[in-house]
């Protein structure tokens, strides 16, 4: 939405009032942690101490919060960029998984590329990728009506045994001596280098947020997405091709998810391995609400679910506390920001009148 | 096809239960028609696939009646998962520490109830969106049996069949349906239980109002949310048992995601059975016999297909079985909807 | 008719009844008294009050000031089990009904009658017979509820209230869906049903109905009581100026219509509903560029199926469309909206509207992807919104500012948003489909003003309305529907209501 006739004080209004809610969220959300944390009998001092020392603590700290919010960037924009559209893709783990494979096959396969061609080469081979993975729910919706909620969820399940078999068969790693299922090291000319402390990974995350951001609102594209998740029924009576922009959007979606999944086989772990990125999928869904499912929004609140990620191996180390604990507080934090109404009874604070986009209306047809 | 409006010809009861149930109708033939055949030739293997099938359909049986409760009364419930899960860590934990399988059980179905507590408190009360609420639960009960998970934990024991007398020695049914350990019978009277429940009482007439327009059953008295918590917290029950299911009488032992998206897997059960019991344990068997003959043919490993593909055979037939031949099913018409009173 | 039994207590009395909504005072010190045996009429415009009215006594709300009392005794109606328990039922205007369930399903629901646990409806069948009989109200119990016509639909719904015992009877706007005839029927089931005691209270905006059948008549506006009368006292235009507050033309001025060269031609045209029921069947008729051509019909007879495939939204089965001569391609909103169809849909919040965007990004809703709007794949802000103030002051729609969101607005502007944008582009065929529904006076008469001036720009016009005195004071021609076939072609000059309400029952002349 573009800012109209607005004082610097109208915009810090306006943004305390969208912020209120995701951020008293959070403070709730450690707030519950902490009493679990010592229900469990575990100090929550200490324990947030090192999650933020080991977060935030120092360069290298802030580097790895960095490194862990980029792909969540990626898979909290594919969320948020289908919300729009009124779908709800909890497929993300699967886009990312084929897009972090397909690069990490096209970083080791090819060889003797300069980097400025083979690096791109494996990322957009990645988008692609997930871009392919996500227009199968798409077309699925529109041309059998599956709803994409249980369609994506299973082609999760799918995801994670076909790219399992490829780094067990096909793709994987016949160095001597290696039992591990995992693809061979991709090639120094694929990696994405890291500029001083910050991994260019990121910048490309900022990037593609704000493409979305003008794509969503400045564009007949957008405006066409934006008006078939709110009204479905409206897009069509003005002459919108309605099936067409949901694959279409699922396809974006997948995209940039599978962007993902290729910035952190390039940019972090330098292959393929099974099971290095569970669970970024789900992140996804609670970061694309903390960040209001607006583009923009996402990036802070990746920030801080990376920066809990990073800082949750110190903690475990410092304070003896299971990372897990970090998925309780997610879960919580989805939550309040989900039940806004709470937050807004605690902070008495306005709704904002925005867009707001429905999923959950049934299984069936459009 | 005469007169469109006023008189629509009624459907004949035989085509109405064929458009209802004839998935279930199909999947029993299939499988009855199949085994036979198969019997004839390898009687022993055919028996010990077919029982297998039985206990592999239980979880996912148990997961779609916790849907359909649910969805019958209006509430969508992506969070099946997430309370077998949980369920599933509770009542091991119990059995693991207390060493009483009963008492295990009891603290799963417990464990489900109060999620479903608290996903109707998110979905009725709260109005938050349905599939977001089922979210908050999957994540949760990650992050709950991750944070609290212990390595090496074990059980005494886990529950065992019980033979039913002589009917147990009968040739190849008494060893599918006579000699299951309880949660697996259980199940069977759950479903024809739900079944009469939903269509034949008052309690079933009126959660069905519930769901189709919630209004229409508010002016006749009908307490809106009332039906609709007490049938989200009948749905966890049924998960706490299906999670129950899984360490006591499937595995004995927990792991952490042993649920495998099984939770989801029932959802897309209940929609394929077209939201009724029975059509919904059909769909649960057909998935049930993927997963009996997966391991069957990987234990005797005579075929080279990769793992892999077997274990997302059931996730691929569950894509096509709801592309290609539900189409269009038709979901309770307030489903998903949060009710306000005006 | 049995006039009023004096001495009697009343049936019912609301007394100073005051309910507030967020913004809106919707009934102020409601005075209301029924007499038993009676038909009351509540005669107001949309959003008088009416409604708030009979929710406070049905016990959907609950007011925040005055008091509810039956047969002359104070009572407390918190939900509707108590107005139930009080013998007050309701038929609500949108059908209470639950579409999948048998008509004997829908009527013992929450009064069930059980042998153990379960259900016995063979009981509950014998005696919705029972009451069918007693009370002339044919119903069939085992018909499934969604397979029965409108009319039938509403006798379920009063059985319903007759098997709880109703003794106090609230009608919502119960005509708005029926045939003049049906609504005669109607009546008379109203009469019987009187005749044994139960008292009737009767909502509605149609003022001849009013007169016809009522005994008392009171007027709301703006959430107060106005008057109560009689039909004695008074007439339809007494009538129309308590329900407005100020002399309302009954009329709508226009010149005859001056017909050109044929603009939209329909050529057999067969279309489906949504469960693959034929809708329409073999339909064929022309509309002219100068004319207003209504087409009649109850509800639910093929219309909006129609309008749909004439609008590119449904697929026809078979037929062709010809737009200007030119076959149209099925299925193609896009297509039709660029050689100048512009549709009013029925239901203006689904169709029509994208409630949470402003009223600016509403007005180019089928325009955006155009110059000026937008240059490549890039939207101008700048020109929307310009295009958006010049749209607010023509068609005088009551808003903050362009960037109100849609859904801010009050019905008859939302529906003037809609006018504005599409009268708004190039034009050469208007189709109208129930364009003045559950608005205020003001904004009928300004919608009917600017569809006549359409007309009069040599523009062709399709107008579907399921009231009566709409189409007779529009359309240049009529045409009537019945199952999904035009059953009759008339100038307007030709018709009246009766003829059009036998045309409507598929009786032929």
């Amino acid at each position: 939405m573009t800012l109209r006739n607005s004082s610097p004080g109208d915009i810090a209004r306006r943004l305390w009032r969208s912020a209120s809610v995701p951020i008293g969220s959070v403070l709730l959300a450690l707030l519950i942690g902490a009493i679990i944390l010592i229900v469990s009998g575990a100090s929550p001092v200490e324990a947030y101490r090192a999650l933020f020392r080991g977060s935030f603590g120092d360069a290298a700290a802030l580097g790895r919060t960095l490194e862990k919010a980029t792909p969540l960037i990626f898979s909290g924009l594919a969320v948020a960029f289908a919300f729009k559209a009124g779908l709800f893709n909890i497929g993300a783990q699967g886009q990312l998984l084929f897009g972090a494979v397909t690069a990490a096959a096209i970083g080791f396969m090819i060889e003797g590329l300069p980097p400025l061609i083979h690096a791109p080469l494996a990322l957009l081979g990645g988008a692609l990728a997930g871009a392919l993975f996500g227009a199968i729910p798409g077309m699925l919706k529109t041309y059998t009506g599956a709803h994409e909620v249980i369609t994506t969820i299973m082609l999760n399940y799918i995801a994670i045994n076909l790219t399992d078999y490829l780094a067990n068969g096909p793709l994987q790693d016949t160095t001597p001596g290696n039992i591990v299922a995992r693809t061979p090291a991709i090639e120094a000319s694929a990696r994405i280098p890291a500029i001083g402390a910050i991994p260019l990974g990121f910048v490309i995350a900022l990037l593609m947020a704000a493409l979305a951001w003008w794509l969503l609102w400045h564009t007949t594209i957008g405006f066409e997405i934006r008006t078939v998740g709110l009204n479905p029924s409206a897009a069509n009576y003005a002459g919108m091709r309605v099936s067409t922009t949901i694959i279409v959007t699922m396809m974006l979606s997948g995209l940039l998810a599978g962007m993902g999944g290729a910035v952190e086989t390039q940019g972090i772990i330098g292959r393929f391995q099974p099971g290095f990125n569970v669970g970024l999928g789900f992140d996804g869904i609670t970061i694309a609400l903390l960040g209001k499912t607006h583009p923009l929004g996402v990036i802070p609140a990746a920030v801080l679910v990376g920066a809990m990620r990073a800082g949750s191996n110190l903690m475990q180390f410092n304070a003896d506390v299971a990372t897990e604990i970090i998925d309780v507080i997610l879960a919580i934090i989805l939550f309040f920001v989900a039940a806004d109404s709470i937050i807004r009874w605690i902070l008495r604070t306005r709704a904002v009148s925005e867009e707001k986009v429905t999923l959950s209306t049934g299984w069936g047809q459009q | 096809m005469e007169g469109t409006i006023v008189h629509t010809p009624r459907p004949s009861s035989i085509s109405r239960f064929l458009r209802n149930y004839g998935v279930a109708v199909a999947v029993v033939l299939l499988i009855l028609i199949g085994s036979g055949i198969s019997y004839s030739i390898t009687p022993l293997r055919t028996t010990a696939v077919l029982a297998a099938t039985l206990r592999a359909s239980t979880p996912l049986a148990l997961g779609a009646l916790c849907g359909l409760y649910g969805e019958r009364s209006g509430v969508i419930n992506i969070g099946i998962e997430g309370q077998m899960l949980l369920s599933a860590f509770t009542a091991f934990l119990i059995n693991a520490y207390v060493g009483n399988l009963l008492l295990g059980v009891l603290v799963g179905v417990l464990t489900g109830a109060v999620m479903g507590l608290f996903l109707a408190f998110m979905s009725v009360t709260l109005r938050m969106d349905q599939i977001i609420g089922g979210t908050v639960l999957n994540i949760l009960a990650f992050g709950l049996t991750g944070y609290f998970y212990q390595q090496g934990l074990t059980t005494p024991g886990k529950l065992q069949p019980i033979p039913l007398g002589p009917l147990a020695d009968l040739p190849l049914v008494g060893q599918v349906l006579f000699n299951n350990p309880p949660i697996t019978y259980l199940t069977l009277l759950l479903v024809a239980l739900s079944q009469y429940v939903l269509f034949f009482t008052r309690w079933g007439l009126r959660t069905r109002a519930v769901g189709e327009h919630p209004r229409a059953a508010d002016t006749v008295g009908i307490n809106v949310y009332f039906m609709r918590y007490a049938n989200v917290i009948i749905g966890g029950c049924l998960a706490g048992l299906a999670g129950a299911y899984l360490t006591l009488e499937q595995v004995g032992s927990f792991e952490r995601m042993m649920t495998n998206g099984r939770g989801f897997l029932a959802l897309a059960m209940m929609i394929f059975g077209k939201w009724n019991p029975l059509g919904a344990w059909g769909a649960s068997l057909l998935i049930g016999f993927t997963y009996a003959f997966q391991t069957r043919l990987q234990f005797m490993g005579t075929i080279e297909i990769p793992p892999q593909f077997f274990g997302m055979l059931p996730y691929l037939l569950t894509i096509i079985v709801l592309a290609g031949f539900v189409g269009r099913a038709r979901p309770p018409a307030a489903d998903g909807v949060p009710y306000e009173k005006e | 008719m049995s006039g009023p039994l004096t001495g009697e207590p009343l049936a019912l009395e609301a007394r100073n009844i005051t309910k507030r909504f967020p913004g809106v005072l919707a009934n102020d010190s409601v005075d209301f008294a029924l007499e038993k045996g009676e038909i009351h009429a509540l005669l107001g415009e949309n959003g008088a009050g009416k409604s708030t009215l009979m929710n406070v006594i049905y016990g959907l709300y609950s007011p925040d000031e005055g008091q509810i009392c039956v047969d002359g005794k104070e009572v407390a109606i918190r939900d509707p089990n108590d107005a139930i328990a009080h013998g007050i039922g309701m038929v609500h205007q949108h059908f209470m009904l639950v579409p999948v369930f048998t008509v004997a399903e829908n009527i013992v629901l929450g009064s069930e009658i059980t042998r153990g646990p379960t259900l016995d409806m063979r009981q509950a069948e014998r005696q919705i017979r029972r009451l069918s009989e007693e009370f002339g109200l044919q119903v069939d119990p085992q018909a499934v509820v969604e397979d029965l016509a409108v009319g039938e639909q509403q006798r379920v719904e009063i059985v319903k209230a007759l098997y709880r015992d109703a003794r106090i009877l609230v009608l919502d706007e119960p005509t708005a869906v029926l045939t003049p005839q049906e609504a005669d029927d109607l009546f008379r089931i109203m009469r019987q049903l009187t005749d044994r005691g139960v008292s009737i209270i009767f909502i509605t905006h149609k003022l001849k109905e009013v007169l016809a059948v009522a005994d008392h008549i009171t007027v709301m506006r703006r959430g107060r009581v106005v008057g109560t009368t009689t039909p004695e006292e008074t007439d339809e235009q007494g009538l129309a100026s308590m329900m407005v507050g100020r002399d309302v033309v009954l009329e709508v001025d226009k010149s005859p219509a001056q017909p050109q060269q044929i603009v939209l031609e329909v050529q057999n045209l067969s279309v489906q509903d949504e469960r693959g029921v034929v809708a329409v069947r073999d339909v064929s008729f022309e509309v002219r560029a100068g004319e207003i051509l209504g087409i009649a019909g109850v509800q639910g007879n093929g219309q909006t199926e129609l309008v749909e495939a004439l609008t590119g939204l449904r697929a026809p089965q078979s037929g062709r469309i010809l737009l200007d001569g030119r076959e149209v391609p099925f299925h193609n909103p896009r297509y039709l909206i660029e050689h100048g169809v512009a549709h009013i849909p029925e239901d203006r919040q689904k169709h029509g509207l994208v409630l949470p965007y402003s009223i600016a990004d509403n007005l180019v809703l089928s325009t955006y992807y155009r110059e000026p709007f937008s240059r490549g794949v890039q939207r101008r802000q700048r020109p929307i919104n310009a295009r958006a103030g010049a749209l607010i002051e023509e068609f005088d729609v009551r808003a903050p500012g362009a960037f109100t969101p849609a859904g801010n607005l009050s019905g008859g502007n939302q529906q003037k948003v809609i006018v504005a944008r599409e009268l708004s582009r190039r034009l050469r065929l208007l189709v109208a489909n129930q364009p003045t529904r559950g608005l205020d006076v003001g904004s009928i008469e300004f919608i009917h003003r600017r569809m006549v001036q359409v007309r009069d720009e040599q523009i062709a016009v399709l107008l579907v309305s399921a009231e009566l005195d709409e189409i007779l004071s529009l359309a240049d021609r009529i045409v009537v529907m019945y199952h999904g076939r035009i059953v009759a072609t008339l100038a307007t000059a030709q018709a009246t209501r009766d003829k059009l309400g036998l045309l409507m029952a598929g009786s032929g002349l």
